[in-house]
């Protein structure tokens, strides 16, 4: 049963079956576990995060192409829901419009993109993705009329969706169900969903080829692959989950704006995720993913301690300030990339 | 027989997970002119490559000159005097005939007599001196490629089957070259499926089978041979 | 035996067509230029777009060339190219903030002082980053573009942030030296002194590039190494030491870069450098990886169609370098001067 849930693809280390487990079970539990909204708000940023990083391990891990335009398909998705509900009204139908429009036109885009560079060179395909994931940026914030620009949109949602919405007048284990709690679970619900269907794909046939290009695209093309169609359709994939990843999360949000969905930090954050979890795993999304936002939701304040205590020395204050958070994420991704490109998960798998 | 330049100790390469040579040992007297043979995929090209450092011998010895040369860079084993002419002619087809000499000619500028003994064996290349090589046919890159590696005198010279694909009319003129640069007493490795011309050409033979060496001896004891050639070549009779 | 050999050449003359096709992309700029004349109502605002697309043309192409022959050369991609921009920017600047009596002054030989001293100073200070980037960034991890990609971008991350620990995380201003400020009229359009000086460095870059690379020796290895390295190494030359030597000179020319593109935006920040390599990919990517004479021709092209594109419509700036890049690549799916590569 479990087996045919992960698609045989099981963690395969006992130490990493556990932490994957602990994880499942406190997302899952998360309205009545963790108490207070900024845990809860953690949990949801995680489990968004999970499936928009296993969706860009299907292209890195698994395909073996880089993109940076990761982030702009997650936005289309996000942007979806947003513009049509700010526009159309806080009904379940626009919302639903809005995610069907922005996953298509982030299918359209991927496709697009990946039938232009990938014919010619893989490599085209990171600077191309590059280039226009930047112009995309730039258009949304100069299209203020419909994007809201710079300040982006706040919208309502459906009612049941929100704080103010009971689902049950007793509370459940001494919480209360409220449509905060409803919409949670509607998010963790859609990432368990996405996750496991692009577990289900990996160890598809289809998966197979994919990771059999990645190690020899040439030879692969020999053996009658259609190298292109195998990579386009990867890349379409991944495009279309990460547009739902991003709508699920615009309507849990009930905000969306360039910094929190189109910005190079988010796709530089994706990045080390995948990284530090371990590309090509799926599992290590999980793991990356967690890790992550634990860390920069808590090891920040950790830094802006450290750098007030040597206040006095010189240069260090200035390189633990939290603000420089990124010049250690950057560090640790480099000797990731060199010394552990299996990351946390092949590192636990090799020692099981 | 004089003392060898060249020798090869046992040498096997791999190329990925495929071994190609397992056991190669021959060497190359100094001043004559050694033929390498065999059936196609016998190894020949991998053998040339191995010496020159472009695929790594997993183990045994490339000794030049008494000195072990299996682990150094290639540009090293280039500097110690050997010339290269690979199978695929390797010319720079962006750059001029011209400049390709001049980027052979390692040691400074291009000796003008050897640049007219090179001209004259091989007319086009003054013809087409200041044209892109790229623009060259492929018997006037075989051309420049020999030429090129012509172009100052070195301690041995290795070429990889310059008669493949050409014209008789060119294998003709490469072949007055080859003989020109012999009496010029130049030591030569050379790999040739033309059985005709490497009866002209060779001194001494070594043949290779299955990344392998077989047979080695000289080379006017093979062409008596017809049972030989048709064991170790898979030739009808002799040539 | 046959005497004579029958390799005499055959001179007839390819059709026009054939011998314009590769001049075709060098066509492309004044057509550019043309249809820019046709579109933009007034020939005075054209004129100073058009120094002005030129003047970013220069700039692109002075940060774009090193890139290109690195991956020519190696094959190796560096998406940390930025780095050296913005690095060589805040050199650059904080040498000619330390010189207000030389940057300040109206005295031209004064203000061409200082900013060659500024430019001195960045392009060490970037080539000295390259240096290292080469060695502990990108040899590791020859061979393989994923990790390039990803090990480059890192580098980027760290040096972005070194960039605001040493400086902070404010925005600098960068004043021109007082005598390049203002512009000069010519047939009644405003010409900006300093772009007219930034043309003039990038042409001179340019050719002064293009005769490296076909007059001396070092060009010769470096044209040769793009085709194919490992004829080059079995000529003789020790490859590695060549492209060490392109990548820190690559690397500098992008401080150049982020020097001429701080006094042409007055202001600078750590990310400039990313922001700028958009345009620099676009380039490198339609002039055809490894060319430097495509990188030249890919620069001026999105140097002008942004400029007058901004003009006729600011929102569609870079939206259509994209679309030049779509188009370019339908065209020429290798880039408009592909480059040849052995096997």
């Amino acid at each position: 049963m479990l087996r045919a849930i992960l698609s045989d693809d099981l963690p395969r280390s006992r130490l990493l079956a556990v932490l994957l487990a602990v994880i499942l079970v406190v997302l899952a539990a998360a309205p009545f576990l963790l108490p207070g909204t900024r845990a809860l708000e953690t949990a949801a940023r995680i489990c968004m995060f999970i499936v928009l990083v296993a969706s860009y391990d299907l292209l890195l891990g698994y395909a073996g192409i880089v993109s940076f335009a990761h982030t702009m398909f997650f936005g289309m998705g996000a942007y979806g829901v947003a513009i049509a509900a700010a526009h159309l009204g806080p009904g379940w139908l626009p919302i639903g419009a809005g995610a069907a429009a922005g996953v298509a036109l982030a299918a359209l885009t991927a496709l697009a993109i990946a039938l232009f560079s990938l014919r010619v060179r893989a490599i085209f395909f990171a600077m191309i993705t590059l280039a226009v994931a930047s112009a995309m940026a730039v258009l949304v914030s100069q299209l203020s009329g419909i994007t809201g620009g710079e300040d982006g949109l706040n919208f309502r949602i459906p009612r049941e969706l929100t704080p103010g919405f009971r689902l049950l007048e007793e509370p459940v284990f001494g919480t209360r169900i409220t449509g905060r709690v409803i919409a949670y679970y509607l998010v963790f619900g859609t990432c368990l969903a996405l996750f496991l269907v692009m577990l289900r794909v990996v160890n598809s046939p289809f998966g197979s080829v994919l990771q059999a290009i990645r190690e020899n695209a040439f030879r692969a093309e020999a053996i009658g692959y259609r190298v292109v169609v195998y990579r386009a359709a990867a890349t379409c994939l991944a495009a279309v989950i990460a547009a739902l990843a991003g709508a699920v999360f615009a309507v849990w949000l009930r905000y969306v704006g360039p910094g929190t969905t189109l910005g190079m930090e988010i796709m530089i954050d994706i990045l080390l995720m995948v990284v530090i979890g371990g590309m090509g795993t799926m599992y290590g999304a999980v793991l990356g993913a967690t890790i992550f936002v634990l860390a920069q939701n808590y090891l920040q304040a950790l830094m802006e301690r450290a750098a007030a205590a040597t206040a006095g020395l010189p240069l260090l204050p200035d390189i633990l300030n939290p603000d420089r958070w990124l010049l250690w994420l950057g560090l640790v991704f480099i000797l990731s990339v060199y010394f552990f490109p299996a990351g946390i998960v092949g590192r636990l798998r090799g020692r099981a | 027989m004089s003392e060898p330049i060249l020798t090869l100790r046992s040498v096997a390469t791999d190329i990925g997970r495929y071994h190609i040579l397992h056991d190669v040992s021959f060497s190359v007297p100094r001043g004559e002119v050694t033929m390498l043979l065999g059936r196609n995929g016998a190894g020949k090209t991998t053998t040339l490559r191995t010496i020159m450092g472009l695929w790594r011998a997993r183990t045994g010895q490339v000794l030049f000159a008494d000195e072990d040369i299996a682990a150094l860079p290639t540009a090293e084993i280039s500097r110690r005097g050997i010339a290269y002419v690979p199978e695929d002619m390797g010319i720079f087809s962006d750059l001029t005939v011209g400049e390709n000499l001049r980027l052979a000619a390692i040691s400074g500028p291009m000796d003008k007599a050897r640049l007219a003994w090179i001209t004259a064996a091989f007319p086009p290349l003054k013809t087409f001196w200041d044209s892109a090589a790229g623009t060259l046919s492929g018997g006037q890159k075989q051309m420049l490629s020999v030429a090129r590696a012509m172009i100052e005198e070195r301690r041995l010279y290795l070429i990889d089957e310059p008669s493949k694909g050409l014209a008789p009319a060119i294998v003709t003129t490469l072949a007055r070259a080859l003989k020109d640069l012999k009496r010029a007493g130049a030591t030569i490795l050379l790999v040739e499926q033309n059985f005709a011309l490497s009866r002209a050409l060779g001194d001494g033979a070594v043949v290779m089978e299955d990344g392998r060496t077989v047979w080695s001896g000289r080379m006017a004891d093979l062409a008596a041979d017809a049972a030989l050639q048709g064991r170790l070549l898979g030739m009808e009779g002799a040539a | 035996m046959s005497r004579a050999p029958e390799h005499a050449p055959t001179f007839t003359r390819p059709p026009l067509a054939r011998r314009l096709e590769p001049w075709l992309p060098v066509l492309l700029i004044p057509a550019l230029m043309l249809a820019g004349l046709v579109l933009i109502p007034q020939g005075s605002s054209w004129l100073t777009l058009t120094v002005s697309g030129l003047a970013m043309g220069m700039m692109i192409f002075t940060i774009a060339s090193g890139m290109t022959l690195v991956f020519g050369l190696m094959d190796v991609i560096n998406f940390g190219h930025g780095a050296f921009i913005s690095f060589g920017a805040f050199v650059g600047a904080t040498v000619l903030l330390a010189l207000p009596g030389m940057a300040g002054a109206a005295d031209m030989p004064a203000n061409v002082a200082a900013v060659a001293l500024a430019i001195a100073a960045a392009m060490a200070a970037a080539g000295g980053l390259g240096l290292g980037f080469e060695r502990w960034i990108v040899r590791p991890v020859y061979g393989s573009h994923l990790k390039q990609i990803l090990v480059t971008m890192g580098g980027l991350i760290v040096a972005e942030q070194l960039i605001h620990v040493i400086w902070g995380g404010e925005q600098i201003a960068v004043p021109r030296p007082e005598t390049l400020k203002g512009a000069v009229t010519f047939a009644g359009a405003a010409l900006e002194k300093y772009r007219l000086l930034a043309v003039a460095i990038g042409l001179v870059l340019f050719l002064g590039m293009r005769w490296l690379l076909r007059a001396t020796r070092l060009g010769l290895i470096v044209r040769a190494g793009v085709e194919n390295p490992e004829m080059v190494q079995a000529l003789g030359y020790r490859i590695r030491r060549v492209f060490v030597l392109v990548f820190v000179a690559g690397s500098a020319l992008a401080g150049l870069g982020g020097v001429m593109w701080a006094l042409y935006q007055e202001v600078i920040t750590a990310g400039m450098g990313n922001q700028i390599m958009v345009l620099v990919f676009i380039v490198v990517i339609i002039g055809g990886l490894g060319s430097v004479e495509g990188c030249f021709i890919g620069a001026l092209l999105v140097g002008l169609l942004q400029n007058y594109v901004a003009f006729l419509e600011p929102k569609a700036a870079l939206v259509s370098n994209i679309a030049l890049m779509v188009a370019v690549l339908m065209w020429r799916p290798q880039g408009m001067i592909p480059v040849v590569k052995a096997k």
